[in-house]
């Protein structure tokens, strides 16, 4: 489903942010890449979303390489993978209610469809009661909360989590988790990107650990291993 | 694009007009002023014009008469100059006239009318006034005149002096060309300048506007946004700038116009600014709030194109 074929990122100093890094993930995996600050883990996840573009190598989704997808093509691909950021990433000028909304207004859905479904995901994420509620009145977690219920709104193929724990405390980050799971469970894949090491022990699932830009391991039912 | 896309373009451009209240704010009151420098150049550009055209009329080449010359030949030549496709206007004064002119000119000068009253008869003949069309053509008018002299070769001729043959009359004529001319340039000049300027700081402005919403951009192409669906709510919020600081404009201009009216009716060459602006209010709407649109729609699609590179 997305294979990342021999990529590499170099920068204009030289500095190296990935190394010829080459995998693949299946439909309806869970895989988490682990790695220290600087291993190159939201790089990895920025090439997926063509926010940069390799420096050598190519990742394809669906056979799409897309780094050849057109810019004004590019919403029909990302509108494919749901994305969730550290920083939640939330429009501030919105409400949580329209910050679900829009990414489905973006995808060309129906009034009627957004009437019925962001509900239904505020439910999921358990803030109902906060739809209308701006993200500077939310806490850290239900921000992140909201950001996973835009995510997973338009049903995307891919679920990407970049380090979604790391502004959290121990509770919020169980609960974010536990959703991940929840909805990987419902057949979405999910790539989690976190340095978080009891995130990693909890879930057993497939694990990429990197380490200054090239995979270093790459196990079945991982742990954290640095 | 469907109606929904369309509704929907709107609304979020209403709303995040609405909750970036002081941005919002801001952007408005620099339109207002930009708007305001274009409304004011547009009315200097007339007063110019007005107060040029005043000057330029004030020109004009006289035809004095030997005196006793039948005015039946007089207004054979008036015609025969009338003819001239330069000529504007000829205006026939009689040697009466002229004197009453004269003397009213001359009303502080008791030894001059003295002296006029010893003479007994009017020392004065008729003469025409000539205005030319245009302060460049009176060269053309004058030599009609010297070559209607010469034909009279024979006969001594109707024409005594032509004040365009003197020199300082002909000095003061090329002056007031040369001062209109210029002044025409240096306005056109100061207009385009100011209006360049307003423009260029209004333009800035929107762009700090829409840079303050560079990563909410971001965000809404990452989550699968089009490019034109990012985009035309901030043109709407654009357009919306430039409409409401039209309307403030055009209000700000009604009282301003209307103080401004009786002051300066004759220091502006006769426009009354207030009844100019009631009476082309059209184009002043036009001009003033289509200023406003464009720059705001066109200011925000560029500012916002830069961001949606990714």
């Amino acid at each position: 489903m997305i294979y990342y074929d021999r990529v590499s990122k170099m920068y204009a100093d030289s500095s190296v942010a990935l190394e010829d890094v080459s995998f693949s993930v299946e439909p309806g995996e869970f895989i988490s890449i682990v790695g220290h600050s600087g291993a190159g883990k939201t790089t990895l996840v920025k090439m997926l979303l063509a926010e940069e573009r390799p420096s050598a190598g190519s990742v394809f989704f669906e056979s799409i390489n897309v780094h050849q997808v057109p810019l004004h093509k590019m919403n029909d691909l990302r509108r494919k993978i749901g994305t969730v950021f550290q920083d939640f990433r939330l429009l501030p000028q919105k409400t949580a209610y329209e910050n679900i909304a829009f990414a489905m207004e973006a995808a060309g859905r129906s009034e009627e469809e957004i009437h019925s479904d962001v509900p239904h995901v505020l439910d999921l994420v358990d803030l109902s009661d906060k739809m209308n509620n701006f993200p500077d009145e939310l806490s850290g977690g239900e921000q992140q909360r909201v950001a996973i219920a835009r995510a997973i709104v338009n049903q995307p193929d891919v679920i990407v989590a970049d380090e979604p724990t790391g502004n959290l405390d121990p509770v919020n980050t169980f609960e974010v988790v536990q959703i991940l799971k929840k909805i990987n469970d419902l057949g979405t894949t999910v790539i989690l990107t976190t340095h978080n090491k009891g995130v990693i022990d909890s879930l057993k699932k497939r694990v990429i650990t990197m380490d200054r830009g090239k995979v270093i391991r790459d196990d079945r039912e991982g742990k954290y291993i640095l | 694009m469907n109606v929904v896309t369309i509704k929907r373009i709107f609304r979020a451009g209403l709303l995040d007009f609405w909750r970036n209240g002081f941005v919002s704010l801001a952007s408005t009151l620099v339109m207002t002023v930009t708007l305001f420098v274009v409304g004011v150049t547009l009315f200097a550009g007339v007063i110019l014009n007005a107060t040029l055209n005043d000057l330029r009329d004030k020109a004009d080449v006289n035809v004095y008469f030997v005196l006793d010359t039948p005015t039946e030949q007089i207004f054979e030549l008036q015609a025969s100059v009338e003819a001239l496709p330069e000529v504007q206007a000829v205006q026939y004064v009689s040697a009466e006239e002229a004197l009453a002119a004269f003397r009213e000119r001359n009303q502080a000068k008791q030894l001059t009318l003295q002296a006029l009253d010893e003479l007994g008869e009017n020392p004065l003949g008729a003469m025409l006034k000539i205005k030319a069309k245009d302060i460049s053509q009176y060269d053309t008018i004058a030599n009609f005149l010297k070559q209607q002299q010469a034909l009279s070769a024979g006969e001594p001729s109707i024409i005594d002096t032509v004040n365009y043959f003197d020199a300082t009359h002909r000095q003061a004529l090329e002056r007031l060309q040369n001062i209109t001319d210029s002044g025409q340039r240096l306005g056109f000049i100061v207009i385009a300048i100011l209006i360049l300027t307003t423009l260029a700081i209004s333009f800035n402005t929107l762009r700090l506007a829409i840079y303050t919403s560079r990563d909410e951009i971001q965000v809404m192409r990452l989550v699968g946004a089009g490019q034109f669906y990012i985009r035309a709510p901030f043109m709407v919020e654009g357009v919306l700038y430039g409409l409401i600081a039209g309307v403030i404009t055009l209000l700000l201009f009604y009282p301003l116009t209307y103080w401004m009216g009786r002051e300066t009716v004759y220091f502006f060459g006769g426009i009354n600014v207030f009844s100019y602006y009631l009476s082309h209010f059209l184009l002043f709407f036009l001009v003033i709030v289509g200023t406003g649109v464009v720059l705001g729609a066109l200011a925000s699609f560029m500012a916002v194109r830069r961001y949606l590179k990714i």
